[in-house]
């Protein structure tokens, strides 16, 4: 169990001059006083299963990637460069604190216990919605940016209402920042000393628009005005992502109302399978971030401790072959529901005018079987 | 007169109508540097520039609320909407300002903006990319509603549009961005009129926007069973040309309206109820409508089942004629 950490000052916005991080480039680790309280249980054996957690959702991006290129998938939204994000939250919060994300939280929905079928379903048209909330305490992925946030919003009111422990987080992009939901929820929450974690990838681009035309100063800034004390960290280094979950996490669940991350890091794929991201970033700026990838970054780390990177490489391509495996199966087992299940939940019990509509399309769809089928 | 796609018709009247009006300008969410997600606005912002081809934050109550003050002060903004679904965070500025301004002043302040809206289903796409959600506009008055159908009515319309002092919004059916036809920039197109497209005399078939070409399919499918349809492309959905509809009732005894969007309070209703009014004692038959089922719009895999297609609107051409149909089937 970690230790309690010196409670942060109400106002704090840590890391605004430059992203608080422990694990450098190069593997080295420094000291950060805000987060080292956090990371005293970081040994090699949790450095291990954090960067295998990474390339197994690495590698699961990757082949829905692949999918959607052969035609398995009508889209897909990568997640690649933001492993350590997702990881570094993931790996920090219970299971009973609610998620509410938006598309691009794959590797949460992995973190979840979400299974390929599952998380497969939307992308392949056979869904709406792939899963069942309540059995990963992960609401189904919000496609209306910024929507979420106030879903988690009033969780966090109701978790308190009812007197349980349990956070609610609320993931969202950069671009997110700009829409009056995400603001109104920050509102709601700081008025209403709201058990919520505001989770923040910034990843640099809301398609093609870069960060600067969602906000003139860092994200972090935002929440300090709403009252909401926040901290920046960098997105690519998965024990700061961690331990400021921690810490976060810590703080709310003693009462100290909402909090603020914002992880700093990068798409580094396209939007989502269908977009082109040439027109609007170059290849310089692509290779300043590839030399920042979470996953080598741990690595190296392992390595100036003298741990045996191969067997984890080895050990990595695995479990990503695995879960490869695990998405190809589930997307042929994915076939597209019944035509009747069209009418199927749009109330909790059926209406006349849908019986009726159900009925017609039942007649209709009969009259087109060919002559002699059995009906 | 060249041929083209409704794309680049749409692009091109956009282009003419920025180098003609210094006023004019559009803003929206990625229509900049990449063109926006369909290319509707592709290559502008390098023709006329950052200021007047604007990438705006991601909020789309925003978009529309900026584009209320600038039209106070002269502009003639063009906003674009990337996908019908993400509307909805603009309608109380919509329903709550843009539409009510001029009434409310008594006329002294106008709205001359666009807002140009991708549309409709039927290219698998994921929850809230394929929404019909014109009835809710076509309810509020003080709005203009239009639609296009083909590559010289986007490019006409899109300019009349803009040359409006009213407040349009202009539904683009993103399934026919890609259909080519022939255009001509000096055709010019009105915002109230509804089109008659192909002249029958069995029954009066109403569509507009991604249906008119299923309807015109289906018009010629008809002729297989000696059907002769009339095909009208209502365009304008506020308001409705009623005249055009009745005359062609007139003339036909049978109405059967098509679109995509649910059928419960909708423009089928509104065109049918026109009509009942206007003609009825020309009616040979009940009106049908043949819309999408009252559903939320449904995962890409059963889209086809929830899209007015030719067989379900020659299904409602043959009740209105008193064939079989498949709800007399046995
Ligand atoms: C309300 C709304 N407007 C527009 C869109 C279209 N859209 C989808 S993703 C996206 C960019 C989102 O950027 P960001 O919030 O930074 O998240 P990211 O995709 O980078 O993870 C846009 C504009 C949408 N889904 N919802």
């Amino acid at each position: 169990m970690l230790t309690t950490p010196s409670a942060p000052e109400r106002d704090l916005v840590a890391g605004l001059a430059q992203p608080l991080r422990v694990l450098a480039e190069d593997g080295t680790r420094h000291p950060d006083p805000t987060l080292d309280p956090l990371l005293d249980d970081v040994d090699e054996e949790l450095l291990r299963s954090l960067h295998l957690d990474m390339a197994v959702i690495r590698a699961l991006d990757d082949e829905a990637v692949a999918l959607q290129r052969q035609g398995e998938l009508g889209l897909w939204p990568p997640l690649r460069g933001q492993e350590a994000a997702q990881i570094g939250l993931g790996r920090a919060l219970p299971e009973t604190d609610f998620l509410f994300t938006s598309y691009r939280e794959n590797g949460l929905a992995w973190c979840r216990g979400v299974g390929p079928e599952e998380m497969l379903a939307v992308w392949r048209g056979t869904a709406l919605s792939g899963w069942d909330p309540f059995a990963h305490h992960m609401a189904t992925p919000q496609v209306i940016i910024g929507a979420q946030t106030l879903h988690a919003v009033g969780w966090a009111m109701a978790a308190r209402a009812k007197r349980e422990d349990a956070l609610a987080v609320a993931c969202f992009g950069d671009g997110a920042v700009s829409q009056g939901d995400v603001n109104e929820a920050m509102a709601f929450a700081a008025s209403f000393h709201a058990p919520v974690l505001f989770f923040c990838q910034n990843n640099q681009y809301a398609i093609s628009e870069p960060v600067t035309v969602q906000a003139a100063v860092p994200i972090a800034q935002r929440p300090a005005g709403f009252g909401i004390p926040a901290l920046r960290v960098d997105g690519n280094d998965v024990l700061a992502v961690r331990a400021a979950s921690l810490l976060a996490a810590r703080r709310i669940r003693a009462g100290e109302g909402p909090m603020f991350l914002e992880a700093v890091t990068y798409r580094m794929g396209p939007h989502t399978t269908s977009d082109d991201p040439t027109r609007y970033r170059d290849e310089a700026e692509l290779e300043r971030w590839r030399r920042r990838c979470p996953l080598a970054r741990v690595e190296r780390h392992l390595e100036h401790l003298g741990a045996d990177v191969e067997q984890l490489r080895a050990e990595a391509q695995r479990r990503g072959d695995e879960a490869r495996t695990g998405l190809q199966e589930a997307v042929t087992a994915l076939a597209a529901p019944a035509p009747e299940s069209l009418f199927d939940n749009v109330l909790t019990t059926e209406p006349a005018h849908l019986r009726r509509q159900r009925e017609q399309f039942r007649a209709f769809t009969a009259s087109l079987a060919p002559e002699g089928a059995a009906s | 007169m060249t041929t083209m796609t409704m794309a680049a018709a749409l692009n091109a009247a956009l282009g003419d109508a920025l180098a003609e009006d210094g006023d004019v300008l559009l803003i929206g969410e990625d229509i900049g540097t990449l063109g926006g997600v369909f290319r509707i606005t592709d290559g502008l912002k390098d023709r006329f520039g950052a200021e007047r081809v604007i990438d705006s934050p991601l909020a789309e109550s925003g978009i529309l609320g900026t584009c209320v003050g600038m039209a106070y002060h002269g502009l003639r903004p063009v906003a674009e909407i990337q996908f019908d679904g993400f509307v909805f965070p603009a309608v109380d500025q919509i329903v709550t300002q843009v539409s009510r301004l001029h009434y409310r002043t008594g006329g002294r302040v106008r709205m001359p903006l666009t807002l140009r809206i991708p549309v409709g289903g039927g290219i698998g796409a994921v929850e809230h990319h394929s929404e019909s959600p014109e009835a809710y506009f076509a309810h509020t008055p003080g709005l203009r509603v239009v639609t296009v159908a083909d590559p010289q009515d986007a490019y006409s319309t899109m300019r009349a549009a803009i040359a409006c002092d009213d407040p349009v919004i202009l539904l683009e059916p993103k399934r026919r961005y890609w259909g080519t036809g022939e255009m001509d920039t000096s055709l010019t197109a009105d915002l109230d009129s509804a089109r008659v497209l192909r002249e029958g005399r069995d029954a009066t078939l109403v569509a507009y926007g991604p249906l008119v070409v299923t309807a015109l399919e289906a018009a010629v499918a008809a002729e297989d069973d000696g059907i002769d349809l009339e095909v009208i492309d209502l365009r304008s959905l506020s308001p409705l040309d009623r005249d055009t509809v009745a005359a062609s009732v007139r003339r036909t005894g049978r109405l059967v309206v098509t679109h995509e969007a649910p059928g419960s309070v909708s423009l089928a209703s509104e065109v049918i109820t026109a009509a009942v009014e206007d003609c009825f004692a020309h009616l040979e038959a009940a009106p049908e409508r043949v819309t999408g089922y009252d559903v939320p719009y449904p995962p890409a895999a059963l889209e086809e089942h929830h899209l007015p297609g030719i067989d379900r609107i020659l299904d409602a051409v043959d009740r209105t004629l008193g064939r079989r149909s498949s709800r007399e089937a046995a």
